[in-house]
């Protein structure tokens, strides 16, 4: 058994999740690869287990963050040192999986990377027009709440330690969960930094957020994060927190 | 449904005190307690829901019985219809309501995911000790152990 984990969130991916894993299991063999099947009503689950993922499969739809969460579970029972959240659409490139590791292992003081689409290198799909108006002002807002700087608090493309496999195993945010787990992560003083990598366009499957959703996504987002801010009290400095929550 | 119609005959009755129409509310409440009342014994409905509704049972009689209450009531308030105060104190029963079953309902979903999860990584772990342990009997059943000495002679 490896000691890193790569999460893979798949609700009816039957397209291209074969695919995600082989690539995953090529770009990134220290990693063992488990595939949460969110409820799907096609053969998702049967394909990942051929790929060779271990399959864990909710009995219903339950929504990204509880699927990913799941995961987090997963890694805190078994023991995993690292884990890496990757989508099953084939819309993250797991070839920089790698370089992610190396970021996390570079500092000691940073607990978790995410793989941001905006930063540095001009390339790769970068979401339609409106979608990135909607990155940008989450990214602004989260900026804000954690004093630094965030460009795409809406990636899913994650890794992080484990203090974070803890932290996320315990608390996970629901609907949409990128946005809030980021500023909840910097609540509990675990100190964020971001990687600059290419998105493609997925090749199966489509977005959760489109039209009226969007409205919806937008407020409860905002709400949540306002809320999760809140909750934390004043926003922590990495470091600053009692001894109790850093374990 | 039968609340809102006792509700109506007692603001009639507030205002013209036909005994009739008191009669009438108070079959009303006690329906509602017979079949709250039943709805409890047939395990359809949980005691402590089923206690608001018999609240609700209780102050119909109460109001329909104890004449002029509702009307000083509503006095007290400030309110000149005692049809008002009957329409507002309804209401709020109702926001309150709705705010607690919100809450009951958010309660519900958040067991409702741990159980799937803990479900689905239990059905994970049992799947992978099942290939174990079919691996191993393989290995050690009879049949094998019959081929592995075929294989040393």
């Amino acid at each position: 058994m490896n000691r890193y984990l790569a999460i893979v969130p798949a609700y009816n991916e039957v397209g291209a999740i074969a695919a995600t894993i082989a690539e995953i299991r090529a770009a990134a063999p220290d990693f063992d690869v488990l595939v949460i099947d969110d409820g799907s009503t096609d053969d998702t689950a049967a394909h990942a287990h051929a790929a060779g993922a271990r399959v864990v499969a909710l009995p219903f739809n339950l929504g990204i963050g509880a699927a990913v969460q799941s995961g987090y579970i997963y890694a805190r029972e078994h023991g995993y040192e690292v884990a890496v959240q990757v989508d099953g659409d084939g819309q993250h490139d797991p070839r920089d999986i790698p370089r992610l590791l190396e970021a996390l292992r570079a500092d000691p003081d940073t607990h978790l990377v995410t793989g941001s689409r905006f930063l540095g290198l001009a390339e790769g799909h970068r979401s339609t027009r409106t979608r990135r108006l909607g990155i940008v002002l989450f990214a602004r807002i989260v900026s804000l709440l954690t004093h630094q700087r965030v460009t795409d608090p809406t990636s899913g493309f994650r890794m992080t330690d484990r203090r974070g496999i803890e932290l996320f195993a315990s608390n996970y945010p629901t609907d949409y969960p990128e946005v809030e787990a980021i500023v909840l992560a910097h609540s509990c003083a675990l100190h964020t930094r971001e990687l600059a990598v290419a998105m493609r366009p997925r090749t199966s499957g489509r977005s959760r957020i489109s039209g009226t959703v969007s409205v919806y996504y937008l407020v409860k987002v905002l709400l949540a994060v306002t809320v999760s801010a809140l909750r934390a009290g004043p926003v922590l400095e990495p470091g600053s927190l009692p001894e109790s929550v850093r374990s | 449904m039968s609340i809102a119609t006792a509700m109506l005959l007692l603001v009639r009755t507030s205002s013209t005190t036909a005994t009739l129409q008191r009669i009438a509310v108070i079959a009303i409440a006690v329906i509602v307690f017979a079949l709250v009342f039943e709805l409890v014994r047939q395990r359809a409905l949980m005691e402590r829901y089923a206690l608001l509704w018999l609240f609700a049972a209780v102050a119909l009689v109460v109001l329909a019985i104890w004449r002029g209450l509702l009307t000083s009531l509503a006095g007290d308030l400030g309110i000149y219809t005692p049809a008002n105060a009957l329409f507002a104190a309804g209401f709020v029963f109702v926001i309150v309501l709705l705010l607690h079953f919100s809450l009951v309902i958010s309660r519900l979903s958040e067991q409702n995911k741990t159980l799937a999860q803990r479900l689905a990584l239990l059905d994970e772990r049992t799947e992978r000790l099942t290939e174990v342990s079919a691996e191993s009997d393989v290995r050690t059943s009879p049949a094998a152990q019959r081929t592995r000495a075929a294989g040393k002679r």
